[in-house]
């Protein structure tokens, strides 16, 4: 097993380097310094930090106010509330007004576990990628989220990006021939005729891991890491479709509105072919921890592998 | 300007308005002429701004907050040279940039605006970058009462005084009412001064359809050190229209043809009457 390391902690490294070489970068959190691990961040660099308090509507229109001005935001704090009770200050006063805030929701997904579905992000691809000029990206590990933040922080925009809460394994890290991240492209993480999978966030992790387990009944699975959701990489979906017999996708988000139905949208209009969306359903969700919850709703490696097999199996029989 | 200009200015300024709505068969008119007296000062007296250069780095931020009175602040801006004045006869057009609410693809507004309860958080995060960088600019932003409902208001409230934002200063457009009603039948605000008050705000109440008290309140904000500012403006909604006036379905009324034409006609007269002076 690889190093584990935690998508937040490489964050808020990355983070500081930057703040390091540009005094205009201002980053701000709503009583959530520990849930981002900013606490060296406000340490080294007190004047570059300010506190928002337990107010999330404030947070996203002050970063706002601060980039009109010509400061650089960077907002952290919980997905589930940043996606929820600041959406409508993303599109209006972040997206609509053109303002170049970076958004960094942690412990997205189903990360907080048993803390229940008010602590969940399930809906934040669907949301945000409904607003026009914000960029939607959800790393898959933690070196590229750095790679990640390095981009987009090179970019006059808004973007928001989502991570999850625990120490993950690595799927760059042993990979240094693959560059990991470019926006607006699916980054090819293994080839294969057979079917392609499409994953995004910690799943990819669990994906790599089916591939093998697909590998050992003879089944050829291409990878493609979709970190960039907004932009999007239409021409990989076309090309897997065109080149592998079926679609799988896999997201740690609802079923609705996500990475399978943006698949699916490319797919019927260019290329008919079976795309499965592998996602949490529509419903709250039993208590769990993130990989308890997984297995339960199979997607996890051995779920993923057997719904891929499953449903080439049926491609077969038509 | 002196305050005989002023004045005449904001006539000026009222009568295009309600042109523009007149046309476009659409707007906010009550709010729009309850606030014109305020957003006139702002921008012929107060407002340190470049219309040659909006984007000039000294220049005073404004944040409409109450983003539906977008009519007077298209006009100020309009004849203040930030765009042509011709082109406030597209206002609602179809391809139009001059749209219902603040956009700032036009020149001299700063922020998209018209979901309310936005323009303070604004406001509050342009001051905090400004006294970071040791700009001296000031920050002003026009509210609504109605809005003040909005509890993002307060969290923003909050803010500006915990970082002690002397830059910032904050006005309501205090006409008492709003779409269903009457302020109070709608949710209360009162005791409004000291709600403020006790947020940590200086606070002072002026008549905001007097051009002295306009001028004379604004031109000494911010009030006092370490403390962010506010104007609560009273004023009287659709003013300088008598049918309009006090009456809550003028929030977004449309004037007809008889009404329209009595009511420049009013202007007319008073106009006669400034020149006169």
């Amino acid at each position: 097993m690889s190093e584990l390391r935690s998508c937040r902690e490489a964050y808020t490294e990355t983070l500081r380097e930057l703040a390091t070489q540009d005094p205009d970068i201002i980053v701000l959190s709503s009583d959530a310094r520990g849930s981002c691990t900013l606490n060296g961040f406000v340490d080294h660099l007190p004047e570059q930090y300010v506190e928002i308090g337990i107010a999330e509507q404030n947070l996203i229109g002050v970063s706002a106010g601060l980039a009109a001005v010509g400061k650089k935001p960077y907002v952290c704090a919980p997905a589930c509330f940043l996606s929820a009770r600041s959406l409508e200050q993303i599109k209006v006063d972040v997206a609509y007004s053109h303002q170049n805030v970076k958004i960094l929701g942690v412990s997205g997904g189903i990360s907080y576990g048993a803390l229940g579905a008010s602590h969940h992000t399930l809906h934040d691809i669907a949301a945000l990628r409904a607003i026009p000029d914000i960029m939607v990206i959800i790393p898959s590990d933690a070196v590229q989220t750095q790679a990640v933040l390095r981009q987009v922080s090179a970019l006059d925009g808004a973007a928001y990006i989502r991570i999850g809460r625990d120490k993950i394994p690595a799927v760059y890290a042993s990979r240094p021939e693959v560059e990991p991240f470019t926006l607006g492209k699916a980054t090819l993480l293994r080839d294969g005729r057979d079917v392609t999978l499409v994953a995004c966030g910690e799943l990819v992790h669990h994906a790599l891991m089916a591939c093998d387990l697909l590998a050992e009944q003879g089944i050829e699975a291409r990878l493609l890491d979709m970190a960039s959701l907004k932009p999007f990489d239409t021409d990989a979906i076309i090309q897997a479709a065109e080149e592998t017999r079926a679609i799988v996708t896999i997201e740690e988000h609802s079923i609705n509105g996500g990475l399978g139905a943006t698949v699916s949208q490319i797919v019927t209009a260019h290329h008919p072919i079976r795309v499965r969306t592998l996602a949490l359903p529509d419903e709250f969700l039993v208590t769990g921890t993130s990989l308890e919850l997984f297995a339960h709703y199979r997607l996890d490696a051995k779920g993923i592998a057997a719904s891929t097999a499953d449903l080439l199996a049926s491609t077969e029989t038509h | 300007m002196t305050l005989h200009e002023l004045t005449v200015e904001a006539t000026e300024i009222r009568k295009a308005l309600l042109t523009m709505i007149y046309h476009a068969k659409a707007g906010h008119i009550g709010g729009a002429l309850s606030s014109t007296d305020l957003i006139t000062a702002l921008y012929f007296s107060v407002l340190n701004i470049d219309p040659a250069n909006p984007a000039w780095k000294g220049r005073d931020y404004f944040i409409l907050s109450k983003g539906h009175s977008v009519e007077p602040y298209l006009v100020a801006l309009a004849r203040r040279g930030f765009f042509p004045v011709e082109e406030l006869s597209t206002f609602y057009r179809f391809g139009s940039r001059l749209i219902g609410h603040p956009n700032n693809q036009v020149p001299g507004i700063e922020m998209n605006t018209g979901a309310l309860g936005h323009g303070l958080s604004i406001a509050v995060g342009m001051a905090i970058g400004l006294k970071k960088s040791q700009r001296m600019n000031r920050v002003f932003a026009l509210m609504g009462d109605g809005e003040l409902a909005e509890g993002s208001i307060w969290e923003a409230a909050m803010a500006a005084s915990h970082y002690q934002l002397d830059n910032l200063v904050a006005i309501i457009d205090r006409n008492h009412l709003q779409i269903s009603g009457s302020t109070e039948d709608v949710m209360t605000l009162e005791p409004l001064a000291d709600r403020w008050k006790s947020f940590g705000w200086q606070v002072q109440e002026i008549d905001g359809n007097d051009m002295q008290q306009i001028v004379q309140t604004l031109g000494s904000a911010p009030f006092v050190q370490r403390k962010p500012s506010l104007v609560i403006a009273h004023t009287v909604k659709g003013k300088g229209v008598v049918a309009m006036e006090n009456i809550a379905h003028w929030h977004h009324g449309v004037p007809d043809k008889a009404l329209y034409e009595s009511a420049m006609a009013t202007f007319d007269r008073l106009q006669k009457e400034l020149n006169n002076e």
